[in-house]
């Protein structure tokens, strides 16, 4: 492939990339909060992302469920589910408190069972924090895994 | 225009449990090349499942999501038969819908 073409279009995706996401979150519809979750994805550390995510003083919840390993042994890939056993739950998000932007994903879950399983990285061993939207509470919950071989540096 | 996911979605009592699998590189725009020039990032950004063409979940994901993402959910209220579409859309604007017939 052409070099110079490939250079530039690698350049115009990076600058486009957080337009774009900006854009995205203003077209969809019925989601009064996109521009929240954009610059939620932005921050660093537990607290900072909880305050982007308008979850401060969320509360922690035995009925918050993380399904995931004590030791993963490759940080590209670490399973972990997300669930909850409160009534009403809306909203469903993970953080990794020691990646470089904490917040992984967040699941709306009006028409689905409250329990997500994905797969995520993690740069390193750290404590990943589950949120959980119920009746317009935020609740949480925390569980540390070890991550033996780091997925974010390549 | 990016592979298809492989969507199996099964049926047990009234409740769908629905495995998806995407194929998407997941970019996280923290690596850097070998010449030391940081690959940008490039990552699913939005996505959304429907049930006969009814919205039942939104995800909003970072480039923290695993390579090739995995996703695991269950619909209740679902019958033999009944459609559930998924959609992703990345931070490059590309899109991809798939859907598959629940068993």
């Amino acid at each position: 492939m052409n070099q110079t073409r490939r250079t530039a279009l690698q350049v115009a995706g990076g600058v486009s990339a957080y337009a774009a996401l900006v854009s995205i979150g203003l077209l969809r519809p019925g989601q009064a909060n996109a521009e929240e979750i954009a610059a939620a994805f932005k921050t660093q550390g537990i607290a900072e992302t909880l305050k982007a995510l308008g979850a401060e003083g969320a509360v922690e919840s035995a009925d918050v469920l993380i399904n995931a390993p004590d030791i993963a042994e490759n940080g590209a890939v670490v399973p972990v589910g997300v669930g909850s056993k409160l009534p009403n739950t809306e909203m469903l998000a993970l953080l990794v408190e020691k990646n470089p932007n904490a917040l992984d994903g967040t699941y709306e879950v009006a028409g689905i069972a409250p329990q997500v399983n994905m797969r995520i990285k993690m740069g390193q061993s750290s404590d990943v924090v589950a949120v959980v939207k119920a009746d317009g509470k935020y609740y949480m919950a925390r569980k540390e895994i070890k991550v033996t071989l780091g997925g974010c540096g390549g | 225009m990016a592979d298809p996911m492989k969507i199996r979605a099964k049926l047990s009592g009234d409740v769908a449990d629905v495995r998806v699998l995407m194929a998407h590189e997941m970019e996280t725009g923290q690596r850097k090349d070998s010449a030391g020039n940081v690959i940008p990032a490039w990552y699913i950004s939005k996505v959304t499942a429907e049930l006969n063409g009814k919205p039942v979940m939104k995800a909003n994901w970072g480039p923290a999501i695993a390579k090739n993402p995995y996703m695991q959910f269950q619909v209740p209220g679902a019958k033999a038969g009944d459609k559930i579409a998924v959609t992703w859309v990345d931070n490059k604007g590309d899109t991809r819908t798939d859907e598959a017939v629940i068993n």
